[in-house]
Parts: structure tokens; sequence; C-alpha cells
């Protein structure tokens, strides 16, 4: 600090000391005070909502059992949902987590710069694109691509209670869906995971590339263990996504309420946000209450989910 | 293992690092690198087993050849060379998840190979006892490699390096992170290893060069910007007492640097 000081001065309190100038500080009080206002206006907005599910949406715990879409109760609705919407987003998880590791990897580790950057916008950009767009290209275009293959599955794979029954004749199935969510959630998942694998200490790289590792050997040794916590956010960030995503699922399949791990059939699982998604337009006041029961029930469990993630990272972090 | 180097020049995309370095390295010797900073010697050491190829556009022309055979040949795999041109760091690097006893054995480990459990336990304890550290962790192998000082770690890094059995330890600074007890331990343990191994280390500190090397090579540069070079190398004993350059002797005496 530089303090002008003069020594001729008076050696009290000299009101234009740069000790004491007020000038600095404008700047700091507002700064303060528009990231607390930030800070408290996101609380309060998540609160707003929580208190508008909870209010418009217990009522629909306990109405007439005609408005349970013929499921007769509230819980007979919302768990076949839960479920669907479960699944759907871990089958889209087991799709996208391998390829965008290796895609962030690639960028962070094999590729040459001059192509790694590109590779990382496109991969960006592929998030820039609307769900609805997705769900137009996953309804037309990749589901009839998908039907030889559906049919595949169900002849040689059906075994595999996954693919045990009729296929559908048009593609537009749960199997379809997931890789359409996977494709929308790969660009969140590999972003992050880039960030972690290019933060990794050089002397950790280098600590296993002198010992004679090979550029894979190396990767396990120095950057998966660095990035393990971080891995985990991007997966579960990417299952948040997943999880709340209404488009790909509302456009692509035509659904039931029904438990059934069969995925390439003309009846799916319907998941929570597609059956709102469907379903708010044309409802009465007893029928909205009991889609935002069950968005209630999705808020909640996403919640849920993202305080899992917390968990295990601060876990990771701690050893 | 001998290291004949000849004509070597050191590039990072156009600019040289470092230029024309000729020297023979006897085996089961240790030679230091003295020399201001900046002037190439780490980058010169890390060419001995191909790290420096870790930084993109980084290469090197003349000649670098360990036990006869030219490392830079063209079938010679860079990884290969590394598991015979073993390497220590500035700061020391034990794997941070692993265990004291995974460290050891993260070098075996690599090429999927599979040791059994017993072969494992002496490969651990002869590497720690060659590095001087197994009265110390012992009884917990099983923690993790970051739980020691800094001293310790460095030489858990060391046991690391020597427990593939290379023919050459490469020592970047090894000690410039640890306090002097460390470094005594670590140079006593430089004295110890040269019976097996041949040492090549990279030292600001001209005492430490002194007391342990048998040869040594004065680096430096022309002028800011200009590549390094190898002003001298002579047995240490000439180097400190009756230098063949003035700028060694000048810099030894610590007129510059």
């Amino acid at each position: 600090m530089t303090v002008a000081a003069d020594p001729g001065a008076d050696p009290g309190v000299d009101p234009k000391s740069e000790l004491i100038s007020g000038r600095g500080s404008v700047g700091d009080v507002v700064f303060r005070g528009l990231a607390v206002i930030a800070a408290t206006l996101i609380m309060v907005a998540l609160a707003a909502v929580f208190i508008f599910l909870g209010i418009e949406g217990i009522p629909g715990f306990s109405v007439d059992e005609q408005h349970y879409a013929g499921q007769g109760s509230f819980l007979g609705l919302v768990v076949p949902l839960l479920f669907a919407t479960m699944y759907a987003a871990v089958l889209a998880l087991i799709v996208a987590v391998p390829f965008s590791v290796a895609i962030a990897l690639f960028i962070s580790h094999y590729a040459p710069r001059r192509i790694a950057t590109p590779v990382a916008y496109v991969i960006d950009l592929l998030a820039a694109v609307p769900s609805v767009v997705f769900g137009l290209w996953g309804a037309v275009v990749l589901g009839p691509y998908l039907v030889p293959t559906h049919a595949w599955l169900s002849e040689n794979m059906a075994w595999l209670p996954f693919f045990d029954g009729q296929p559908s004749g048009n593609g537009r199935t749960l199997f379809t869906a997931a890789i359409v969510l996977a494709v929308m959630i790969l660009p969140i998942i590999t972003s992050i995971c880039r960030e972690v694998f290019a933060q990794t200490p050089r002397l950790h790289e280098e600590a296993a590339l002198a010992l004679g590792a090979t550029r894979w050997e190396m990767v396990r040794y120095a950057v998966f263990p660095y990035a393990r916590s971080g891995m985990v956010s991007a997966v579960m960030l990417g299952l948040g996504r997943a999880l709340g995503e209404t488009m790909a699922i509302a456009m692509i399949v035509s659904p039931k309420v029904l438990i059934s791990l069969f995925i390439i059939g003309t009846n799916n699982p319907q998941t929570i946000a597609a059956h709102i998604a469907q379903g708010y337009k044309e409802s009465t006041p007893d029928r909205l209450s009991v889609l935002i029961a069950t968005g209630l029930v999705l808020f909640a469990f996403t919640f849920l989910v993202n305080a899992l993630a917390r968990w295990i990272v601060a876990r990771g972090r701690a050893k | 293992m001998s290291i004949q180097v000849k004509d070597a020049s050191i590039f990072y995309g156009d600019f040289k690092a470092v230029e024309d370095v000729s020297m023979s390295i006897k085996p089961k010797s240790v030679t230091a690198f003295i020399g201001p900073s900046g002037c190439g010697k780490s980058t010169f050491l890390r060419t001995l087993n191909r790290m420096h190829e870790v930084i993109p556009g980084a290469y090197v022309e003349g000649k670098i050849q360990i036990a006869g055979q030219d490392i830079y040949g063209p079938n010679v795999d860079p990884v290969a060379v590394r598991r015979k041109v073993g390497m220590v760091f500035q700061r020391p690097n034990p794997f941070p998840t692993m265990s004291i006893y995974d460290n050891v054995l993260a070098g075996n480990k690599l090429n999927s190979k599979r040791i059994k459990k017993s072969e494992a336990d002496s490969i651990v304890e002869g590497a720690l006892r060659g590095a001087n550290l197994w009265n110390e962790v012992k009884d917990r192998l099983g923690k993790p490699g970051m739980g020691l000082s800094g001293g310790q770690q460095q030489r858990l890094c060391i046991a690391r390096a020597i427990a593939v059995q290379p023919e050459v330890l490469l020592m970047d600074e090894p000690c410039s992170a640890l306090d002097p007890i460390s470094t005594a331990a670590i140079e006593d343990l430089i004295h110890e290893l040269k019976s097996d191994y041949t040492i090549v280390i990279v030292t600001h500190n001209m005492q430490q060069a002194a007391r342990v090397s048998d040869d040594t090579g004065f680096f430096n540069l022309k002028a800011a910007g200009q590549p390094g070079h190898l002003v001298e190398f002579n047995p240490t004993k000439q180097m400190f007492t009756k230098p063949d350059n003035p700028d060694t002797e000048a810099y030894i005496s610590g007129r510059f640097g």
C-alpha cells in the first residue's frame, strides 16, 4: 500500500488521507449490495416455487379418483411416473456418460490443440439446440431410422427384459427417446469433464509418464483420480437435466402410465415432465392440482438427487 | 549404463532452447548440471528420457545414446525409454489417491502386469529400503503417500522410480523444495544409489553439486534470448578447483549467477 505522507502535515487525522478515502468504498458497497440481493433473490425464487407447488399441489394428493388418469390413487399414478422418469434418465446416462468422458478426454489430452478447440466448440453448440428441435428430430428422423435396430434387438437380445417383446413399428419408443436425451445431456457432461481433466496438475501427469506410462495409463493414474469428484458432479448435473427434460419424451414416445422395463414397444412408460406437458391444457382444476402434485414430487426428487451428488462429491474431497 | 550425447540441440517449435551439447556420462557415477536459471539444464535433462516431448512442438536434433542405443532412433518408443530412465522431480509428486504401498508399485503395475502378492511385497520393501524410507513407513504402508513429510515424499518418489529397476536415474533439482535435514538425507541416498544406477542431477546449489557428483557440467546463456549451451564438462574436483573456462570460475566463485 502506498500512502502519500507529507512529513510537514498535521500528524492528526487528515481527511484527505488515502487511508480513510471514501471513494473506493462506494463501489464496494454497491457491489456488495448487488451480490447480496442476487443471492437472496435466487433463494426467494426457489422458496416461491416450492410454496407454489405445495399450495397448489397438496390438494392433488386426495381428489376424486377419476382424476388420476385411471390409476385410482395418487400413489398409483406417481409411482409409475417417477419410475419412468428415473428409468429414462438412467438409460440416457448409460449412453451419454461413456461418450462424454471419451470426448472430454479427446479434447483435453489426445487431440492436438487446433482440432480440440473446434471440437469443444461444436459440443458446446449442441447445448444451444432447443429441446423441441431435438424432439422433432427424434420423432421424425431418428425413430424411423432405428426401426431395424428395434427389430434386431427384439430378435437377438430378447433374453434381456429391456428387449423382450413385440418391437415398435415406427421407432417412437423409450429406446429412441433415451438416445435423444443422451445427446441433450452430453454437452454439459462433456464440458464439465473437459474442464476438470484439463486442470489435472502437470506434476501428477509427469509422475506417471516418467514411470513409463502410456497415455491411457497416465489418464488412469493421474487424470481420473484427480477428476473423480468433478466427474460425479458432471454426471449428476446431466442426470438432473435428464430428469426434468420434457420435450424429447413428450414428442417421441406414445406414452402410457405403466411400470415396465421393456423399452422398444409401442407402449412406453410416461415420465412426470412429459405427463404434465401433455395433460395440463385440457385439465379441470382437480386434474391440474394432481399434475402440480406430480410436479412437486419431481421437484423433491431432483432436489434429493442433487443433495446426494453434493454429498458424494464432498465425501470424495474429504479423503 | 553410459550416456553419450553428441551435438544435441533442443527446440520448442521455432525457439532453440539449448545448442550443441556433447558429453559422455560415465556409468554408475553421479553427474551434476549447474548453471543459472533458464540456461536449459533441466530441459537438457528431460531429453535424456524424452520427457520434454510432453510439451507439444518440442524436438531434439543430434544424437543421444544410452548404453550404445540411440534413444531417438526411428523405432524407439518413448514409453520404453522412460521405463529404463527413471526421473525424480523438483517437487515431490506421489500419486495423491494412492497408499504408500501402491505408490511404490505404480510403475511395476503399468503395462497391466500382474504381480504376485509376495513378489509385490518384496519389491515394495526393497525399493523403500533402497530409498532409506522403509524404517519410517513400514508400519503404515496402507496410508496415503501424501500424509508423509516433504522429504519423505521425495524419498517415496525415489523408491517409486527405483522399484522398476531403471538403468539411469534423472533428478531435476530434487532438493529444491526440501529443508536442509531432508536434503542431507537425499544426498546420502544419492551416494548409496550410485553403486547401482547412473545418476544425473540438476541442481541450483553448487555445494550440493560439489558434495554429490563425480562429474559436473556447467550450462550458461551467451545472452538473454540466446540458446543455452554447455560451457564446460569436467570431473567435479577439477571444476571446483581449477576449471578450464573463466566463465565457470566466475560462476562458481559467485561472481555472477
